[in-house]
């Protein structure tokens, strides 16, 4: 009986990590590497579940070194990266749409350790021109849609693209820039998948702003929202106006964004700057956080989640002998608690992220380039299931 | 003869008077024997049946020779045989002793009756002329009785005759008699009077002069009823008077019940003006225009320029401004409470204890008149209370308790009074009920007031604090801890005066609240005030409270300052942790026992136990502590991060100095060691060689640092580069950067520089250096090595975390020539 898989791959120093939206089938994770002086890769990583086996293929980034990576919700091949360009000895992070050449998978599956023999190169297919604006910080594609819309955060401007011609040319639809004193700049954004993808969700410095993007405008700003940097956000994937925050106070905070006063809740468990939170796709009361502690926490935030509160456990489906020792306890509704604290990491972990694919599977990525991808325990996924 | 006498000469020597004791003991043997006891009656039990007891009447000479012979050896019988021979003598001489003084009585007795022979002789003689003369007598006597018979007669009926004329007399006489009482007003006189006549005049009244005179009678006594009762309610007379009327009433037949009201009601109206003259004293009395008019004149503090109404509306000049609780209390025990007292007597006296004749004893008048006492004492009691009550709730300031105390006490005594007057009584009950309610109040105040003071005490502290930070500016806060001592108070001095105002303040509050129990206050005995009072209310409602009340105020500096940018200056924080640890330590336990000692606690319910309280103050240290951390860590993290974020490291020139933002880290990282230096003591650092800076360079060998960086230039390899440091990782313990402290100062030295380290080492991670960027922070780095290693617990834990700032920095280099080390040592050794 085996509660948690872990899979070690080793990468180059990473900070970009993303599950391939748009893969249902294969579990499927993207990391960009970082690096100022070799040649920079996105590494595919298949895991195989049955065989519990771990696939990596590699392909060329010769762009720079990559900050930020996301993939397309409609088109798996698609994917934009956010990454450094170095020029006249000034860095200027900029943003592209890509495609993954379609031969890569049958191209490099079977020698995964001899990649630096001749990775082929990702497609460009368009700028996200920035110049103007500035680094940009993230891209975000609009969730669930067709892939022909995604926002990038340059600086304090938030650019609204429309992709056009097989997402070969971009353009600017709209944009909004955050005014005020000091030199502002967008740390983190997440694009609502509510209200028919009309909101966003920005984080600058220590507070949090939600844009209406018909009218490109400000809707609630909670300001202070952390003592220090908010550095991620993540909505509720089924409450509409429940959000998550996590910054270097060490504490992940839970939003209702009609009540900006106070938190819902908040957490504080790590031990440093919590740098990314992530609601699982299908059960919103587990979330996944990670920090430059090194340590990835997965918690179970049943009181606010959508699941009705109080869910039994139906005691005659479990007939492990671990179960039914715990029998009494699944008798009471689940609380919110700490479900596991992963400490595989030895450096900072950047990034997590849940599979496209498999709800009950998730990946973490620390500085050294670790990928650990662990599983919910096998207790509480029968537990919420049944 | 001459035999005897001279026996009795010979054995003379010792005079038998000499030893009278001896002399009855032996007369009491003697009479014993003749079986005389001592009324000279022959006593009818043997005493002893023992034939062997020499004294006893059955006693057998053979049997006790036999047995003394059987038992007794030789020299036994010897000696027996010598104490009987001197016994034997001894009883000799005594009986000789008594033949003679015998005789001598026997001589003297016989001439005693010779003389009496001749005495009887002459008195026979006088005797016969005497009865001779009493025959005389008799026949005289017979003779005038014969005479005097007819007149005798006459006198007994004329001497009859005249008391009845008299009784007459008074009959008629009685009307003017009781109209001349009635303008005397001698009431008394007449009521007797006519009590006397009624019952004749009852007989006697199918005679029509009687009948006459019993109508006069009856009419005159009713114009007295009359003027009784209007005496009676007039109620301008004294209480004696009032019960003489209430006496002379009820003979009157007057109905008891009537008169119990009547009385009762009369009383009533006195009382009436003695409260509204007291609920006028209290501040928001909403009397003053129904009674206050009259009121307002007894009471001298009235203002008059305002007049009564309005005087209520204006704080200043309310009437309570003058009147303090005891005068107040006084002023309802004198005026309320004792006349109170006196109607109870004497009411008690007329209806209750009087002796019961005729057929007032069979109408029952005690029960009813006691059961009408009860309840006029209970609703008075109950007004009088409820405004004692609004007086103590209006006693807020907590200066002085001794006033309170006293006053309760006056009052609870003086109730003690009708307890003894009406034992039934509930009203003294309900006054200790209310002094408890009092004493309860008092202690909810002394805890605010208490926790008022702590607030107010904190804030003199914040303004000490921030005093030589203004002073001294941004030079250095406390660095030069002798330059800034002289002026402002030290950390150290505020927080010992601090925690001694608390304690005395605190003392102060208990020693004002142990007077509630003081041995000359009477309710001190009460059960609640030996039980309940002092172990939940002083020990858990006062002391535990304000002890949990300081952990829980500490606990919000954390909380609050959390968020909001930290408005707690770190050292107050500091402060307050080493204040909560204090009270771990030594504080809370020796409050307690004093508590306990002061208060003779006898615990029947369960009580906060010192280590529960002890365990809370603890933590809330470790709170502070850590929250001190983090700001101070935080303060530091902030200079470093902006420090990184806000320079172009890729275009900076060649580094000749160290940045001014590390002297700064160095200056406030070696202030704030001076600053918890003063509170917290140095703590357990791991064993290092006395020259750590020196042997760091080892550490930082250039040559080491070429092995770790060597490999970057290589393409081929890129897993290298990190293997040095995961090879290092996984020797090391995971390094927890906001993880809890030790109460020392180089736990806390070590959690702030571990927080801004890891701060420094993360903004590196975010940026992409140049060639003389990397070598800046290379110095910055080692500028930082050869200062912080002292501070922390384990320098080993800087070298890592320098280490990683410097390994990062190499890799977000895009020209990775590092610094040569001599290079490196000199720019720092320059400053």
């Amino acid at each position: 009986f085996v509660n948690k898989l872990q899979y070690l791959a080793r990468i180059d120093r990473a900070r970009a990590l993303t599950a391939q939206t748009a893969e249902t089938d294969a579990i499927r994770f993207l990391v960009g590497t970082q690096s100022l002086k070799f040649d920079n890769q996105i590494h595919i990583i298949d895991f195989d579940d049955e065989n519990n086996v771990i696939n990596k293929s590699v392909l060329l980034h010769d762009a720079g070194e990559i900050w930020h990576i996301s993939g397309s919700p409609a088109d798996k091949a698609v994917l934009t990266t956010c990454y450094s360009k170095t020029s006249e000895s000034r860095v200027l992070t900029c943003a592209a749409v890509w495609r993954m050449p379609p031969e890569w998978e049958s191209g490099n599956h079977e020698s995964p350790d001899d990649s630096s023999n001749n990775p082929q190169t990702l497609e460009l297919l368009c700028h996200l021109d920035n110049t103007a604006h500035g680094s940009v910080a993230c891209v975000l594609w609009e969730p669930m849609g067709d892939g022909k819309r995604v926002i990038s955060l340059a600086e304090n401007h938030v650019l609204l693209w429309d992709l056009q011609e097989s997402s070969t040319k971009a353009t600017i639809s709209s944009s909004a820039t955050l005014e005020g004193k000091g030199q502002l700049k967008f740390t983190a954004g997440k694009w609502s998948p509510h209200h028919n993808n009309t909101q966003l969700a920005t984080a600058n410095d220590t507070a949090i702003r939600g844009w209406d993007l018909r009218s490109m405008s400000q809707i609630y700003c909670i300001e202070n929202a952390h003592g220090q940097l908010v550095r991620d956000l993540d909505f509720n994937p089924n409450k509409q106006y429940y959000l998550a925050s996590c910054g270097d106070d060490c504490k992940v905070k839970f939003w209702d964004v009609r009540h900006i006063n106070e938190p819902v809740k908040c957490l504080e468990e790590h031990s440093h700057w919590v740098w990314s939170v992530r609601y699982n796709h299908s059960h919103d009361q587990l979330l996944l956080t990670g920090s430059s502690d090194s340590r990835v926490i997965l918690s179970n935030m049943v009181s606010i989640s959508s699941e009705p509160f109080g869910h039994l456990v139906d005691d005659d489906e479990l007939s492990d002998n671990e179960e039914s020792q715990q029998e009494d306890k699944g008798k009471e509704p689940l609380q919110d608690s700490i479900i596991a604290t992963y400490e595989e990491h030895e450096d900072s972990v950047y990034a997590v992220e849940w599979s496209a694919a498999d709800p009950w599977l998730f990946a973490s990525l620390s500085y050294d380039g670790r990928l650990v991808i662990n599983r919910v325990p096998r207790a509480l996924k029968y537990r919420i299931l049944l | 003869r001459r035999n005897e006498i001279n026996v009795t000469t010979k054995y003379s020597t010792t005079p038998p008077d000499s030893d009278p004791s001896q002399r009855r003991r032996v007369h009491s043997m003697l009479k014993h024997y003749y079986g005389l006891n001592e009324e000279g009656k022959v006593t009818e039990q043997a005493e002893s049946l023992d034939p062997c007891d020499i004294n006893g009447p059955h006693f057998d000479p053979e049997v006790y020779l036999n047995k003394l012979r059987m038992e007794c050896s030789l020299g036994e019988l010897m000696d027996h045989e010598s104490c009987m021979v001197k016994q034997i003598r001894s009883l000799d001489s005594d009986m000789q002793t008594l033949v003679y003084e015998n005789y001598n009585k026997f001589i003297s007795a016989t001439d005693t009756i010779r003389k009496m022979k001749n005495d009887f002789k002459k008195m026979e003689d006088e005797m016969d002329c005497l009865s001779a003369n009493m025959a005389a007598i008799t026949e005289f006597s017979a003779h005038i009785s014969g005479t005097l018979q007819d007149q005798h007669a006459q006198i007994t009926k004329l001497s009859g005759v005249h008391t009845l004329l008299r009784k007459l007399q008074f009959l008629f006489e009685l009307p003017a008699r009781l109209n001349k009482c009635l303008e005397l007003q001698a009431y008394a006189q007449a009521v007797s009077a006519h009590r006397r006549a009624r019952c004749v005049l009852q007989q006697y009244s199918h005679m029509p002069s009687f009948r006459g005179i019993q109508d006069d009678c009856h009419v005159i006594m009713e114009q007295l009823a009359q003027q009784l009762r209007q005496k009676f309610r007039d109620g301008g007379s004294s209480a004696k008077d009032l019960s003489e009327c209430v006496e002379l009433l009820l003979q009157l037949d007057e109905p008891a019940e009537e008169l119990c009201d009547k009385f009762l009601s009369h009383a009533q109206s006195r009382f009436e003006a003695d409260l509204q003259g007291l609920e006028a004293e209290l501040k928001d009395s909403p009397v003053t225009d129904t009674g206050g008019g009259l009121v307002q004149k007894t009471n001298p503090g009235s203002n008059p320029v305002s007049p009564s109404s309005s005087s209520t509306t204006n704080p200043f000049l309310s009437p309570t401004a003058g009147t303090d609780i005891l005068e107040f209390i006084d002023r309802g025990c004198n005026e309320f409470v004792s006349s109170l007292c006196l109607v109870i007597a004497s009411y008690q006296e007329l209806f209750i204890n009087r002796p019961q004749e005729g057929e007032l004893a069979s109408k029952n008048i005690p029960e009813m008149a006691n059961g009408k006492l009860h309840v006029f004492v209970d609703t008075l009691a109950a007004r009088y209370f409820s405004l004692v009550e609004r007086r103590i709730q209006e006693e807020k300031g907590v200066s002085d308790n001794s006033l309170l105390v006293r006053a309760l006490d006056r009052f609870h005594r003086r109730l003690q009074a009708i307890s003894k007057l009406l034992p039934g009584s509930a009203v003294p009950s309900q006054g200790t009920e209310i002094v408890v309610r009092a004493a309860r109040e008092r202690i909810k105040q002394y805890l605010s007031a208490l926790q008022t003071f702590y607030h107010d005490s904190l804030t003199d502290v914040r303004q000490a604090l921030a005093a030589p930070r203004q002073s001294a500016g941004g030079a250095s806060v406390s660095g030069g801890g002798a330059t800034s001592k002289d002026a402002t108070p030290s950390l150290p001095e505020l927080l010992t005066s601090l925690s001694n105002f608390i304690l005395n303040q605190l003392k102060s509050v208990l020693a004002s609240v142990h007077l509630f129990t003081a041995k000359d206050i009477t309710f001190s005995n009460k059960p609640y005030f030996k039980g309940e009072f002092c172990s939940q209310g002083v020990r858990e409602g006062l002391v535990v409270s304000f002890i949990k009340f300081i952990c829980q105020s500490s606990r919000q500096y954390c909380e609050s300052a959390g968020d909001r940018g930290g408005s707690t200056p770190p050292a107050l924080l500091l402060l307050l942790s080493r204040l909560c640890l204090d009270y771990e330590t030594s504080t809370i336990s020796y409050i307690l026992t004093l508590t306990d000692e002061q208060f003779l606690v006898q615990h029947h319910t369960p009580v906060t136990p010192v280590t529960a309280l002890c365990a809370e103050a603890r933590e809330a240290a470790q709170k502070l502590l850590n929250h001190y951390v983090k700001v101070q860590g935080l303060i530091i993290s902030q200079m470093l991060r902006k420090s990184v974020e806000t320079r172009d490291w890729v275009n900076t020139i060649e580094p000749r100095n160290v940045r001014a933002v590390m002297k700064r880290v160095v200056e406030d990282t070696t202030s704030i060691d001076v600053q918890v230096g003063l509170l917290y003591e140095e703590g357990v650092r791991k064993a290092h060689s006395s020259d750590s800076s020196k042997r760091t360079f080892s550490v930082y060998s250039s040559s080491r640092q070429q092995i770790r960086y060597a490999p970057s230039y290589t393409p081929s390899a890129p897993m290298d580069t990190n293997l040095l440091s995961n090879i290092h990782k996984l020797f090391s313990e995971r390094i927890d950067i906001f993880s809890p402290v030790e109460f020392n100062k180089v736990s806390v030295l070590t959690g702030i520089i571990k927080i801004s380290l890891k701060t420094f080492l993360e903004c590196v991670r975010l940026r992409t250096f140049g060639r003389y960027g990397l070598q800046q922070i290379q110095v910055d780095c080692h500028y930082l090595q050869m200062y912080l290693w002292r501070f922390v617990s384990d320098e080993n834990l800087v070298h890592f975390l320098l280490d990683e700032i410097v390994g990062s920095a190499a890799h977000r280099c895009l020209d990775p020539s590092p610094m040569e080390q001599s290079v490196i040592e000199v720019i720092c050794e320059r400053g």
